[in-house]
């Protein structure tokens, strides 16, 4: 199972190894992991997608929390949150593709962002599963380079995960 | 204004830190520099690893935060040991190092290591400090994330030229870390619960273990298990926790526990954890027991709670106040009569198998500790040693301080060094092996240094004992890399550092060898040449 957790963490240097060695040696495995700096200067957040059994993300969470450097967590059910995650990808496109790849493009409500006689680079901001899908349809053109960000959360409606109480 | 060096000892002081075990090195001179004006007493150790032990056994007889220091590199490196062992037995203690430049940081340079970096898995907390300032902020949050919630090492590794950089000095009153507040009060409603189930059990049983030392929760423990007549079983880290002759005490339990301190768990209809994390040595088959009685499990580290073994009543909160919590709520209940016979009955039944006229170290054990001090501290190091000296030194009002969690051999002469230097009016022993006593000889010479009269009781069985019994048990008694021959005379080890010292071998010379190890002043080193066949339980 795959669980999404976000965490607040002081905005210093470290921070990120101490994150990540916890996930290594504890066998954690961290599916993703995204980091940027919040509203607060001093604090960052984390989104970090673990696989794993309810035990684990337990686990999990208990020990993020015994990190000093950790002011905040919270793991989020599947059903109130919105998940983005943000891909570039170069997929090979002669002029007889093109419109093809437009058009998938357009149905997924991706962007083409550069093009070159022999490619396109295309950007989508989407769900996982649904990068992994466009993925696979774009698969027979010939897929050149994928970089992808990893998952970002944020709760439905007006919850909002805070340093304060 | 003063120098960071300054502030440093200056930090110490403001802490109430009179002692503290180190090893200089160009990358810590300036501390060492500022040290000379200052109220602390250094102890020079001969090895670093030592200096992380000495503390250890300090913070363990004090139950504050102890200091150790070392320069960058290698100093730094030999610590990570002590700190390991520090970590894993949750004591509290701040490490402080010295580091290359901070324009030099992450070159190579001469005695550049990453220590942040490499004791990462075994700190509670650590800093690299880069700015001058931040100095004495760091330090108070240094000795509050030490000894507070579940305790443990935090480290602090300044470079040189910080050290070097002049501040203005003012030491902050309060600490405030947003990601740090631990817990202390029990949750009302669980009280409630576990005051139902103390209630309605018939078979309870306590387990105690080193948590009940960390939250200075000795007598209210007693008092508790007298109050509901609740039998009590300890961990390794726990021993001590309730007097060893106490009629509701029935050894400590585990692989190399007591039987009926195993059965007892086993049998028993609710199991009340205190302070102990359900430990692989403690507990063999936490799946089997978590389905078989009911468990309430105390701790100030939530993490513990649930890790290895599920808890019906999870109780997150510092045990002496929880304990204190359920004696106010709950009154007397019934006595549990039939329980505490059965385990009395069970503990009948153990024996110490005698041998010849050779010293018995279980026989011996029991006779230095009826010789000994009430309120002795007594260390033991690790392998067929640490196990005689956990089941058979009565333990009255003193300490039992030993590594359960890394099982460090070497432990024990640095921890009891430490242990004396923080109570220098106790008796203090440090018991180990032949194999262990190899690992920190050196520290004799910081023993006749400082002058840190300590007892060192060496079990020569000529073997790594331990190891040797696994082999025989497991791997068809091919013995293999444990025999110690070419190990020095110890006696004359001894006596070339100055230290009194005798060797014995005969039951009948027992006796008037711990007399005149208690009677002597100084320090002193008994060698107990024993059988090599010696069985541990
Ligand atoms: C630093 C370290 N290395 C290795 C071990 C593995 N080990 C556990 S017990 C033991 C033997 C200890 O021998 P000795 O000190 O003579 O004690 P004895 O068992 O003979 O009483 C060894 C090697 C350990 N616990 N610690
Ligand atoms: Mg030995």
């Amino acid at each position: 199972m795959k669980h999404t957790i976000s965490i607040l963490v002081e905005n210093h240097p470290g921070v990120l190894s101490r994150i990540s060695g916890l996930f290594a040696r504890r066998s954690f495995n961290i599916e993703s992991l995204a980091v940027g700096v919040t509203d607060d200067s001093t604090i960052s957040r984390i989104t970090i997608v673990v696989d794993g059994n309810d035990y684990t993300v337990e686990q999990v969470e208990k020990q993020l929390n015994k990190l000093i450097d950790v002011i905040k967590l919270k793991t989020l059910t599947p059903s109130e949150t919105i998940s983005r995650e943000l891909m570039l990808v170069k997929v090979s496109a002669n002029s007889s593709d093109r419109g093809d790849i437009i058009n998938i493009v357009k149905v997924m409500d991706a962007k083409i962002c550069d093009i070159t006689r022999t490619t396109m680079t295309i950007e989508a901001s989407q769900t996982t599963e649904n990068l992994d899908n466009m993925l696979e349809i774009l698969k027979p053109y010939g897929i050149r380079e994928v970089v992808r960000t990893g998952t970002i959360a944020a709760q439905k409606g007006s919850d909002t995960i805070t340093a304060k109480k | 204004m003063m120098n960071v060096a300054q502030a440093m000892t200056k930090c110490l002081e403001l802490e109430g830190v009179k002692d503290i075990f180190g090893y200089p090195g160009a990358a810590i001179c300036p501390f060492y520099d500022a040290l000379i004006s200052s109220t602390i007493r250094h102890i020079l150790v001969r090895h670093e690893q030592n200096a992380a032990h000495a503390a250890s056994g300090y913070a363990r007889a004090t139950g504050k935060p102890a200091v150790c220091v070392a320069t960058s590199g290698p100093g730094a490196t030999n610590l990570i040991t002590g700190i390991a062992t520090a970590y894993s037995d949750s004591i509290p203690m701040v490490v402080i190092t010295g580091q290359v430049s901070t324009e030099l940081l992450g070159r190579d340079v001469f005695q550049e290591a990453d220590i942040t970096g490499s004791a990462e898995p075994f700190v509670k907390h650590s800093y690299l400090v880069k700015n001058p300032r931040e100095i004495p902020r760091i330090f108070k949050e240094a000795f509050y994330i030490a000894g507070s919630g579940r305790p443990g090492p935090v480290l602090i590794d300044i470079p040189v030229d910080v050290q070097k950089a002049e501040i203005d000095f003012e030491y902050p009153k309060t600490v405030d870390i947003r990601g740090y507040k631990p817990s202390i009060k029990g949750h009302p409603l669980q009280i409630k619960r576990v005051a139902e189930a103390i209630k309605l059990a018939k078979k309870p049983i306590i387990c105690a273990g080193g948590g009940v030392f960390a939250t200075d929760a000795k007598s209210v423990l007693v008092e508790f298990a007298e109050k509901y007549d609740i039998p009590v079983v300890t961990t390794m880290m726990g021993i001590g926790c309730i007097p060893s002759k106490h009629p509701l005490h029935f050894g400590m339990l585990g692989t190399h526990g007591k039987k009926v301190a195993n059965l007892a768990i086993n049998e028993s209809d609710l199991l009340i954890l205190i302070g102990a994390r359900v430990g692989d040595r403690a507990v063999t088959t936490p799946g089997v027991l978590e389905k078989r009685t009911k468990i309430i499990h105390i701790d100030v580290d939530p993490a513990e709670i649930g890790k290895n073994m599920d808890a019906q009543i999870p109780l997150v909160g510092d045990a002496k106040v929880i304990l204190g919590q359920i004696i106010k709520s709950l009154d007397e209940t019934d006595k549990h009569t039939e329980w505490i016979f059965r385990l009395n009955e069970l503990k009948s039944q153990e024996k110490i198998v005698d041998g010849t006229d050779g010293i018995n170290p279980k026989r011996f054990l029991q006779l230095l500790s009826s010789k000994a001090d009430e309120n002795c501290i007594v260390v033991g190091d690790v392998g067929q040693n640490q196990i005689w000296t956990a089941n058979h030194f009565e333990i009255k009002k003193g300490r039992f301080v030993t590594t359960g969690g890394m099982g460090t051999m070497g432990y024990s002469v640095g921890a009891a060094i430490g242990a004396k230097t923080a109570k220098p009016k106790k008796q203090v022993f440090a018991i180990c092996g032949d194999g262990s006593f190899q690992m920190q000889m050196m520290e004799l010479g910081t023993i006749c240094q400082h002058d840190i009269p300590v007892k060192i009781i060496i079990m020569k069985n000529n073997r790594l004992g331990m190891v040797r019994e696994l082999q025989k048990n497991l791997y068809h008694n091919n013995l293999t890399a444990v025999f110690l021959d070419g190990s020095p005379n110890f006696v004359t080890i001894a006596s070339a550092y100055g230290i009194k010292s005798k060797s014995i071998n005969r039951l009948d010379q027992e006796e008037e060898a711990i007399n005149e190890m208690l009677q002597c002043d100084g320090p002193y080193l008994l060698e107990c040449v024993i059988n090599p066949d010696e069985p541990t339980l």
